[in-house]
């Protein structure tokens, strides 16, 4: 596996092993501030995968909210394991993108956003109300186990946490490989030239679902890590349009140069949004959308830019 | 079915379809001419209804004549969508128009989010109540239950709004220049219309009647925050199943939306939520470009 | 003579108007031949149908002996058979290299090979030796979008050579291309078609282009085909002159030939 020692793949074990010795040092309120960044810089690599296809999705809070509740409802049939909720709920939300991504693949551009849309408002429509599943009240979330081992407060955060950043390693990792092959570069080929796809001998359509897959899978794993990090989940906080907006906004401030730019982008996010909350609640949507604006005017591929501007200024 | 039950679902289906349609005509007449899905519409209705509830509130408290609130309300939107139109199009949208389109809707998302804030800034979160031209109009029954005459005047003002767009698109100047501009901005350009200002214009036009939507519903809501986040993705649906760009569609999307949505919370609640976007997701899959969509060039 | 293509009374109309009809051909191994018309004759639609693009409204195709009707480009590809077009489809924002790059990497894996890295050496090796072929090494690490012409025609067709087709369809490879050009670039072109014994069928406007290539001459004529005949005696039929050679010729004269100094 020679193709797997890149920069990027040292980046992020430097990253993992730095987070998890941090990990004993944290304050409970940062660990909680990791795991949603974790959370959703997970559906922002999913978006990264779909964005270099072209392709943009107002509606990622459907897998999201699928995860997260997968999760809460798997509590309440009496699963509480890490592993195995985490695992299911995202295999649940891949199954969904699976099914769904045989429609979602014939389309492109402002259709296929929307559609995505549609189908997440069909979702949280759906939850909001259902009695059965907490209607807008949600469900509470506890904390989970590991393999049986019980764990309290604090402790029970640590494990979470350090779990939660392995599992994104080994996701990322996977997803620079697979962007590093024939497959990977799919993702190109497609938003730059479908027919020329065609020609070469493979199938535009099946790209696009692949990816869509993928897409899925992780918004999915992201949905499980906020249901736990959160301790709740209901409509308005899993799959409300805004919250796809707030995916797309992480996709756009990142860039899309690097696995690791979601991931740092939704730190980022986050760190602004906490702070802006705490220090200024009354205009915090107001720092966000102007971020966002600026970002949009002048730093059109995202953070991850000032990466190759710095290399650039270097040389 | 008895007939009141379907006198009912009638009723009220026309009035929400009225007051969706009002709300998405702005939305759609903008994408027609600019090509952008804008997310601020949303504020548009919001501010739309809370000035006018200020408005209307400060009216009837110095004991002006009544029925003025109808002028108020009028008096507001136009206020806000010339406002906006010089906010957001002229300061914002105008250095994005080369960009991709979904940058564009995330911009105007961003924009929308901090227009909710300045909101809360000068309204406050306490709700606004502004029910006197709600009750200046009385009621009336059909089929034996009682509605609101405000309520029904929506309907309405919707066919009046609806014929006004139709008569300024195919019978003035105006309306041909925004339809030359919709079937090919290039070209229309290349002829010596003036694009800048038919962008501004419609812009203004758009705002107008999403503030008017806001602004005629708020004596019969509780004007709070949220409601433009509530009503931007319900207009966003009813564009899309009509037609981004189509007025007609717009009013035939909001009838089938608003019957649709009546008939569910009559008789089957546990679908009131999501059978607009049942709907939208339909259309999406089966035409895409909605059912009325206006007339695209082919080029080459 | 065993037969690579035979279409059979192919038709294809839109509506009322009728593209194609009573397209009847049959092209034997390693045939060079030239497909002229003026604009709008039905060539272009010809090569869509043949490769799957645009399915015909009767008539049948077969490649090899099989039938390919229905068949989605990719798949006609995959069998050996495929096209270039008239305006170069390829990835603009990517070097010469790293298009051909991809092209390979489509064609040497398929299933769950396709999780394989992209970049390996043996695969640089391999599209290198590709640009040799086509002579564009010196633009090989140059974006797409900023070749001339003429590169990025000899790019096209160098994609799509790159599972070595059986039968090769060229929509107007010289057109766009400067008259001193066109030659050195239809060399090019044969001479690495010829290596690897492609029967090539190309839509050409350029009657000295297809005299000196081409042995067999294929003309249309609003959709149908007037002559199908060896080269020199093409040139000679009267219906030939009538409806194409005099239309280009004329084409000629008046405009200076594709926009050329």
């Amino acid at each position: 596996m020679k193709g797997l020692f890149d920069k990027t793949f040292w980046g992020l074990t430097i990253g993992l092993i730095a987070l998890l010795i941090l990990n004993f040092f944290l304050a409970d309120w940062l660990r909680g501030i990791g795991l949603q960044s974790i959370a959703r810089g997970m559906v922002a690599l999913g978006l990264l995968v779909l964005w270099r296809t072209g392709l943009i999705s107002f509606g990622h809070a459907l897998f999201f909210g699928f995860g997260a509740y997968a999760a809460a409802l798997l509590q309440r049939i009496g699963i509480n394991d890490f592993f195995v909720i985490l695992i299911v709920g995202t295999a649940a939300s891949g199954l969904l993108a699976y099914g769904l991504g045989f429609l979602l693949r014939q389309y492109r551009a402002i259709y296929f956003a929307l559609l995505n849309l549609a189908f997440s408002m069909i979702l949280w429509g759906v939850l909001a109300n259902l009695e059965v599943l907490g209607s807008t009240d949600g469900i509470g979330v506890r904390p989970p186990s590991y393999l049986g081992i019980e764990l309290e407060g604090e402790a029970n955060q640590m494990v979470l946490f350090a779990l939660a950043i392995i599992f994104t390693y080994l996701v990322a990792v996977a997803t620079n490989l697979y962007l590093r092959s024939t497959l990977g570069y799919m993702t190109m080929a497609v938003r730059e030239n479908e027919i020329r796809v065609e020609y070469l001998g493979y199938s535009a359509e099946r790209a696009i679902h692949m990816k869509y897959i993928i897409s899925g899978l992780v918004a999915g794993f992201g949905g499980v890590v906020m249901a736990f990090a959160v301790g709740h989940v209901d409509p308005d906080s899993m799959a409300y349009w805004p919250i796809s907006g707030d995916f797309v906004f992480i996709t756009i401030l990142s860039g899309s140069g690097n696995v690791a730019a979601p991931l740092i982008g939704a730190m980022v996010y986050e760190l602004i949004r906490s702070y802006a909350f705490e220090y200024a609640p009354q205009v915090w949507q107001l720092i966000m959308g102007g971020s966002l604006l600026l970002i949009i005017m002048f730093l059109p591929d995202g953070l991850w830019s000032l990466t190759e501007r710095f290399k650039r200024d270097k040389a | 079915m008895d007939l009141q039950l379907l006198a009912v679902i009638l009723v009220d289906g026309l009035v929400y379809a009225s007051y969706l349609f009002m709300v998405a005509v702005g939305l759609t007449v903008i994408f027609g001419v600019q090509k952008v899905l804008n997310v601020t519409h949303g504020a548009f209705y919001a501010y739309g209804a809370y000035l006018a509830a200020q408005m209307i509130g400060l009216y009837y408290g110095a004991e002006w004549p009544a029925y003025g609130g109808f002028v108020i309300i009028v008096l507001s939107a136009a206020f806000l969508g010339v406002v906006f139109a010089f906010l957001i199009e002229r300061g914002l949208l105008k250095y994005l128009y080369h960009r991709d389109e979904h940058i564009i809707v995330l911009a105007t998302f961003a924009a929308f989010l901090m227009l909710e804030d300045i909101q809360i800034l000068i309204w406050g979160m306490n709700p606004y109540l502004a029910f006197q031209p709600l009750a200046e109009l009385g009621t009336s029954e059909i089929a034996e239950l009682t509605f609101d005459n405000y309520s029904l005047s929506m309907i309405a003002l919707s066919f009046i709004i609806a014929f006004g767009l139709w008569y300024g698109l195919n019978r003035t100047m105006w309306g041909k220049m925004l339809l030359a501009v919709i079937y090919d901005r290039e070209l229309s350009q290349a002829m010596g219309i003036n694009v800048t200002a038919v962008f501004l214009g419609t812009f203004m036009i758009g705002a107008f009647l999403g503030a008017l939507g806001g602004a005629y519903i708020a004596p019969t809501i509780s004007v709070q925050p949220g409601i433009g986040v509530e009503v931007i993705v319900l207009a966003f649906a009813v564009v899309v199943i009509g037609g981004m760009g189509s007025i007609p569609g717009a009013l035939i999307g909001a009838v089938m939306v608003g019957i649709a949505r009546a008939a569910a919370v009559h008789m089957l609640p546990e679908v009131e939520l999501f059978v607009i976007y049942a709907i939208m997701a339909t259309v999406l899959v089966f035409r895409p470009q909605g059912l009325f969509a206006p007339v695209q060039a082919r080029k080459i | 003579m065993s037969s690579v293509l035979q279409v059979t009374d192919l038709e294809k109309s839109f509506g009322g108007v009728i593209a194609a009809s009573n397209i009847n051909i049959s092209v034997g191994e390693q045939e060079i031949i030239g497909i002229i018309g003026a604009n709008g004759a039905g060539k272009t639609t010809f090569v869509n149908m043949v490769t799957g693009y645009m399915p015909p409204t009767s008539g049948s195709i077969a490649f090899m002996g099989e039938s390919i009707l229905g068949l989605q480009p990719r798949d006609i590809t995959k069998l050996g058979l495929t096209r270039t077009f008239q305006i170069p489809q390829v990835f603009l924002s990517e070097t010469v290299f790293d298009n051909l790059t991809l092209a390979f990497g489509i064609a040497e894996q398929s299933g769950w090979g396709l999780f394989i890295p992209l970049h390996t050496e043996e695969r640089t090796v391999t599209v290198d030796a590709h640009i040799e072929r086509y002579q564009i090494r010196e633009y090989r690490d140059m974006a797409a979008s900023a070749l001339p012409q003429g590169v990025r025609k000899l790019l096209d067709i160098a994609m799509a050579t790159v599972r070595r087709p059986k039968l090769l369809m060229l929509d107007e490879p010289t057109s766009g291309i400067s008259i001193e050009e066109k030659f050195g670039i239809m060399d090019i072109i044969m001479n690495a078609l010829a290596e690897e014994k492609t029967t090539v069928l190309f839509i050409e406007h350029d009657m000295e282009i297809v005299e000196r290539y081409v042995s067999r001459v294929i003309a249309f004529y609003q959709g149908e085909i007037i002559c199908d005949a060896a080269t020199a005696e093409a040139m000679q039929d009267p219906k030939v002159k009538e409806f194409v050679l005099g239309q280009d010729k004329y084409n000629a004269e008046a405009s200076g030939n594709n926009g050329h100094a």
